[in-house]
């Protein structure tokens, strides 16, 4: 048992530590975040010279070999950092996605294009009415000839402006929510038939809507199994969760020292706010939920290998202790700062916007509690 | 970052485990504490690890430890909690007995480590004053010294089966003029000594746990003094920061929640068993994700411990976390139970056995929540854990 970092982890977390302190000062990210690109293609290039696009690829492949450990260090800094650039949905997802199931032709060209920066993907698979289901597609893709046609409409995909592939979810067959019959695709952006309508987050991201309208796709473009597809689906999605409990957990150390910081130094009657024991017991609250997130980030981490049960029990607990934790810390982080913790002009209210968009993201805590219990319940 | 066990951990915890299996008595195993009847039922399994020589697994191996790494006593903390041995009484064993190893004489040593490994002599805690509960230091027990003996004047409470205590260790105040801290001495103190009284403070649950101990002018010889006269407040804030893993009691909060599952299955709600029922089903799932969280916060701070860089920040929030656990498991298997959570179980205070309504899993139910309200009160309330934590790892 041993919780402690290889030397090339720790040279990693500093590498990624120092490039956010130097190009990514939060004076910059609120300039960037609100500039009509909304993001910063030569940052891309950066991390991909740096290795992180790669971290978690196999050496083969152009990439460095590391794996979930690897990935969680860069998300924890790049959630210190509030990084905009759609790292998880293109490092995490779509190379795990092929990495696990791509076909030697996509592993071979599509992972040493994520490494070197080519491929910037965004992922896409919420529909409107689909909630957190991620078997519930109207988006079909069918038969004809070699290949398939897809048509249908996909919701708040994170990172697609700025994407110039996308890894689509659709369905092959059977009826609107059945787990079978679901198929993944990669399809470059630009494919025709495909449209997109861009628009800022709230936590200063960009997304899309984005529209498939007969658009045809060669079979070369299934990632995974034909009607097959969830159980890979599921699986890139736990991953990302403990990536998103990762990232969580940068921003939340953040809001707990910069709120310690302030308490000591904001006076009121005569006494650092800090002082009052009210206030010391609701930050060392905040410390125990960043605590327990750390230790669950840990654990889901390290359980992303098990079988896909176990794995996803852990995802969803860590999914569950994230959303919570980060709720509470975001609003105490505000409540405790007073009125300067509504200001856009102070980071306290970027960290709580991330941490708050990050319970919406692959299903809230509602919904893993929901999918603990039924795991739970098959034992 | 790792969190298998090695080949040579597996095969110790095989051994733990057959061990356990081997010589654990039938009708000790899963037996609330509540529902022993005799001293004897307390010392048994205490007995049995002695003479294996696994009764005192944090000890340094010259005093009678293990020379188990922090892993094995892990690894056996968990092996006990999944087969529901006895608990064995901290008194003596976690409490004083590393006092005395780190801080008494030689002399001491000798006469006082044995009886604690055998369990011959069962030790007692008197902190706690009517006057001096989080504020321990504000103590007023009086000794002072005359010729080669102290005289012992004052009153403890909330001591735990001091009923059944052979010795006493106490905190006394020995300099009256110095600052709170300062005057207190680490005294040991033989329960049959003239003038000791032990009176029974009956709980909120029925039971007979805790005591009230007078001392009416008890002649203490001044051997019987630990360490330094008025330095006993370091003695004390060492033993309460001593043996800080498995304070969080993962290891048993697990064990409860599996029987949870069970009581929560043969219960019904409409014809379906509760755990089934949605709102029932997410509740325990809060629980248990507590749990996973609680435990990578135990194997890190074991992890960290065992690279001898000590129990790091996240080790403050065990106690906290650890009894709003074991709190919340008895909350709802008392929900769970429902209306048979009424009936007072007699026996589990008086020892009589008489006729019990409803199904075996429900008797005590109530009373087992009522009892643990205390977790978050013993051992410095959670309101002073926070406090320390503030002004330890947050420094405020």
């Amino acid at each position: 048992m041993d919780f402690s970092f290889t030397e090339e982890q720790t040279l990693l977390r500093n590498s990624v530590q120092k490039f956010i302190q130097d190009r990514y000062d939060f004076d910059t990210r609120r300039k960037v975040a609100r500039s009509e690109a909304g993001w910063r293609p030569e940052i891309w290039k950066q991390f991909a010279e740096l290795g992180l696009l790669g971290a978690a690829i196999p050496e083969d492949f152009g990439g460095l070999g590391g794996g979930p450990v690897e990935t969680m260090i860069i998300m924890e800094e790049f959630g210190r950092g509030l990084v905009i650039e759609p790292f998880l949905s293109t490092a995490v997802i779509c190379a795990n996605a092929v990495r696990h199931e791509g076909s030697k032709m996509q592993k071979e060209q599509w992972l040493p294009a994520i490494a070197n920066g080519d491929a910037i993907v965004a992922f896409a698979f919420a529909e409107p009415q689909g909630r957190y289901n991620l078997a519930d597609l109207t988006t079909t893709a069918k038969k004809s000839g070699d290949g398939f046609t897809l048509s249908g409409q996909k919701a708040v995909v994170i990172g697609a402006p700025f994407s110039n592939y996308l890894l689509v979810t659709a369905r092959t067959s059977g009826g609107q929510r059945d787990t079978n019959g679901i198929t993944l695709f990669g399809i470059p952006k630009d494919t025709k038939g495909i449209s997109l309508r861009d628009y800022p987050t709230v936590d200063g991201l960009r997304a899309s809507e984005v529209t498939f309208e007969n658009v045809s796709v060669s079979k070369d473009f299934v990632v995974g199994e034909v009607d097959n597809g969830l159980p890979l689906i599921e699986r890139v999605v736990d991953e990302a969760i403990a990536a998103l409990a990762a990232e969580a957990t940068g921003g939340m150390k953040v809001l707990l020292d910069t709120t310690v910081e302030y308490s000591k130094t904001r006076k009121q009657f005569g006494t650092p706010i800090g002082k009052f024991q009210v206030l010391q017991h609701r930050m060392v609250d905040m410390f125990m939920n960043y605590e327990q997130s750390v230790s669950i980030t840990y654990m889901v981490t390290l359980k992303l290998e098990e079988e896909a049960k176990e794995r996803a029990k852990a995802a969803s607990a860590a999914k569950v202790q994230i959303g919570k934790a980060g709720r509470f810390i975001g609003q105490q982080a505000v409540q405790i700062h007073g009125g300067m913790g509504m200001t856009d002009e102070l980071n306290v209210g970027h960290y709580f916007k991330r941490l708050t968009m990050i319970d919406t993201q692959f299903g809230n805590i509602d919904h893993h509690l929901k999918r603990y219990a039924a795991l739970s319940g098959q034992d | 970052m790792d969190v298998k066990f090695s080949p040579a951990e597996e095969s110790f915890r095989a051994e733990v485990r057959e061990f356990i299996a081997q010589n654990l008595p039938k009708d000790l195993a899963g037996i609330a504490r509540a529902e022993y009847k005799t001293r004897d039922d307390y010392l048994r399994w205490h007995r049995i690890l002695y003479k294996q020589g696994w009764i005192a697994p944090a000890w340094p191996k010259q005093y009678g430890g293990t020379g188990w790494t922090l892993t094995q006593r892990y690894i056996f903390n968990e092996e006990s909690a999944a087969a529901e041995a006895p608990i064995i009484l901290p008194f003596g064993v976690s409490m004083v007995g590393p006092v005395i190893y780190t801080f008494a004489n030689e002399e001491q040593k000798k006469r006082h480590l044995p009886g604690i490994l055998s369990g011959d002599v069962w030790w007692c805690q008197g902190y706690s004053e009517p006057g001096s509960g989080s504020d321990l230091a504000s103590l007023k027990t009086r000794a002072v010294r005359e010729g080669d003996h102290y005289i012992v004047n004052g009153q403890k409470t909330w001591t735990t089966l001091a009923q059944h205590a052979d010795w006493i260790f106490c905190l006394v105040r020995t300099d009256p003029n110095a600052k709170n801290q300062e005057g207190i001495s680490f005294l040991l103190i033989d329960m049959k000594t003239p003038g000791i009284t032990v009176r029974p403070i009956i709980t909120l649950d029925g039971a007979h746990e805790v005591n009230e101990v007078f001392f009416d002018n008890v002649k203490v010889p001044v051997e019987n003094l630990v360490g330094k006269e008025n330095e006993g407040w370091t003695y004390a804030k060492f033993l309460l920061v001593h043996e800080r893993s498995g304070i969080a009691g993962i290891a048993r909060s697990k064990r409860s929640i599996e029987r949870l599952r069970k009581i929560a299955a043969a219960e019904l709600i409409d014809g379906s068993p509760l755990i089934e029922n949605d709102e029932f089903a997410r509740k325990i799932a809060e629980l248990e994700i507590d749990v996973h969280a609680l435990e990578y916060t135990e194997l890190r701070t074991l992890a960290s411990e065992a690279a001898g860089k000590g129990g790091g920040p996240a080790s403050s929030i065990l106690k906290i976390k650890g009894t709003e656990i074991q709190q919340r498991i008895t909350e709802l298997v008392l929900e769970a139970v429902g209306n048979y959570a009424s009936p007072m179980a007699r026996h589990l205070a008086d020892a009589s056995n008489e006729f019990m309504p409803g199904p075996s899993h429900a008797v005590g139910a109530a009373q087992t929540y009522l009892n643990m309200r205390k977790a978050s009160i013993y051992g410095g309330s959670n309101e002073i854990q926070r406090n320390i934590i503030a002004k330890m790892v947050l420094g405020l």
